[in-house]
């Protein structure tokens, strides 16, 4: 999901690894054990791992962003608290997850760094602009749906921090999904232009969501690695459909229509949908999204403008300890 | 269209309540702006935390405000439905964001105010407003906490923090004293036992202000004159672009259900 760039290439370098630790390390993976930070683990189980994290942690952060947009012009103050607390809880999972990424040895510093130098990828779907209230409820509704199915089989994930932090956010994208939902159902109970503006905002998200579960199955290198060592469960096709099932119906309730005409459904009760365009997805990833320089610049511009508090709060924190140190010695 | 600005009855007991209640949701929308945009994560975290208790806390004041009125206002119509004119918060509150230390010393200039005044209003007669205080007396206690540490370790950080916080103190100062003014409705709620004079605040609030101030190597200006006009609707020109935000989808869509 937010991880939809990954590149296990590295899974290579299992060669060089002990072979008889790395075969007690698999037969603990596949006794369902969980890894934990101190464990011993093969490099590529941990670089895999660290990209993953980190990729999940970039992607909340830079999620703050199209949602935050609308904060301050919330159309009322339940909503506005309400979206507030949301995003919020968005920095609070980033937060959460670059301290799973830490566990595995590399420094928060480091990985924002690399976010910012454009070497690490984050979610495709944060490259669309939010452009009306509708978005909010769709992004709640479709993004957080999509994102909450990609992350429960997450909490059962060999590694044990990342595991255990996926638990705590699936609870509050859970709660997210619903939040969204319930705006979307009292736009679509609401005047004719308010449920004109829940559909324009489904027709706009309804494939670029379709797009975060990743590749198609059939050029998707990276699962075997990914499978084989229970960090990934079920193929991003697998995860896709399941969401299209799950999603159809909710948007007959509300009285939208989803935005593919050939979508039928079939024998067995899944909801078949038409070509996803992979062009599009290709561009997004690329750099090429309608906000892929607006998110990166902002997110630039936060950090730059604040490195004189960060510098100060360190500048403060080695007076202090100086001083501590010194009236400990009188 | 119902478009137009509500109209108000501004009885001494609504009128105190909504400046109260302005004074925590322009405030609480200040702090938002900063959500996705501040110097570090836990920033990010603590500035919006901030923001939700005083938004919480204006829609409170704003209901009970709307209760006191009678009339069928509620909390929306007051925050989205009131041009510049009919705002009553302190120009303190509604001071652009500027940079990290303009924002964390607006803060900690309300916070010192804020912590003393909902804590004396606990015993106010009135019960809404007791209630409210106990409640808003536990955050901004928080609130202040957070401003002051930051205050320190900006005044005490690196000379270019030290010259920023210095800067956003001078700037600020003079939005200080409106805080302690008080008009004669507001006079008469403090003799029935409902409101609390502030001025009797004002000293506590200095020796915080001294205190934390000094230990952050920081220095309190010296002039005295003091910008007023925020509590009868004579704000600076940055109130009327944040409630052309703020109100929007309200002023887009007006009597819509969202």
């Amino acid at each position: 999901m937010y991880t939809q760039a990954l590149n296990t290439a590295e899974a290579d370098d299992r060669g060089l690894e002990d072979a008889a630790r790395a075969a007690q390390f698999q037969a603990r993976i596949d006794a369902e054990e969980r890894i934990e930070p101190n464990d011993w683990m093969p490099a590529a189980y941990r670089k895999t791992l660290t990209r993953q994290i980190s990729q999940h942690a970039h992607s909340e952060i830079v999620g703050m962003l199209p949602e935050g947009n609308w904060i301050t012009r919330a159309p009322t103050l339940r909503r506005k608290a309400a979206l507030l607390a949301k995003v919020q809880d968005e920095c609070g999972h980033g937060l959460y997850l670059y301290a799973a990424a830490e566990t595995l040895g590399t420094s928060r510093e480091e990985l924002v760094d690399a976010m910012l130098a454009g070497k690490a990828k984050y979610s495709s779907i944060f490259n669309y602009p939010t452009l009306t209230w509708a978005d909010i409820g769709t992004i709640g509704w479709l993004v957080d749906g999509a994102a909450i199915m990609n992350q429960i089989p997450l909490c059962r994930c060999s590694y044990g921090p990342y595991a255990r932090a996926m638990i705590r956010v699936c609870k509050e994208e859970s709660f997210h999904q619903r939040q969204g939902y319930e705006i979307m159902l009292t736009l679509c109970r609401g005047s004719d232009e308010q449920k004109a503006m829940a559909q324009d905002a489904l027709n706009r998200w309804w494939w670029p969501v379709l797009m975060m579960f990743g590749p198609p199955d059939a050029t998707s290198q990276h699962s075997d690695t990914s499978t084989k060592w229970k960090i990934k469960r079920f193929s991003n096709d697998e995860l896709r459909q399941k969401f299209v099932d799950a999603t159809v119906p909710q948007a007959q309730y509300l009285g939208l229509t989803i935005p593919d005409p050939g979508m039928t459904q079939d024998a067995d009760g899944h909801w078949r949908y038409s070509e996803i365009d992979w062009t599009e997805f290709k561009q997004v990833l690329a750099g090429n999204g309608p906000c892929n320089r607006d998110r990166m610049a902002a997110r630039r511009k936060a950090h730059e403008e604040g490195t004189w508090v960060r510098e100060a709060a360190a500048a403060y924190a080695a007076k202090r300890a100086h001083r501590q140190t010194a009236q400990a010695a009188e | 269209m119902p478009v137009a600005n509500i109209q108000v009855s501004e009885t001494p007991m609504v009128l105190y309540t909504l400046r109260r209640a302005d004074d925590a949701l322009i405030l609480g929308h200040r702090l938002s702006e900063w959500c996705g945009h501040a110097p570090m994560l836990e920033e990010d975290m603590a500035l919006s935390n901030i923001a939700l208790d005083l938004i919480g806390q204006a829609r409170e004041l704003y209901t009970y405000a709307a209760a006191v009125e009678g009339k069928d206002n509620d909390e929306d119509k007051l925050a989205y439905l009131r041009d510049v004119r009919q705002y009553r918060n302190l120009l303190l509150v509604e001071q652009p964001n500027g940079d990290f230390a303009q924002t964390l010393v607006r803060q900690f200039f309300y916070s010192a105010f804020a912590d003393l005044y909902w804590r004396a209003m606990m015993t106010s007669r009135d019960a809404t407003l007791a209630a409210i205080a106990a409640k808003s007396e536990k955050e901004s206690a928080y609130h202040l906490r957070h401003a002051s540490e930051w205050i320190i370790r900006l005044g005490d950080g690196t000379d270019e923090s030290h010259v920023r916080a210095q800067t956003a103190i001078d700037h600020l100062w003079a939005f200080t004293g409106e805080m302690f003014a008080v008009d004669d409705g507001e006079c008469a709620l403090i003799h029935a036992g409902i409101a609390i004079d502030p001025g009797t605040l004002r000293g506590r609030w200095l020796t915080t202000l001294s205190d934390v101030i000094s230990e952050a190597t920081l220095e309190l200006p010296q002039n005295d004159w003091m910008q007023q006009g925020g509590r009868a609707g004579r704000h600076s020109e940055h109130l009327g672009h944040l409630l052309s935000e703020l109100q929007s989808m309200q002023r887009t869509f007006p009597g819509l259900t969202w």
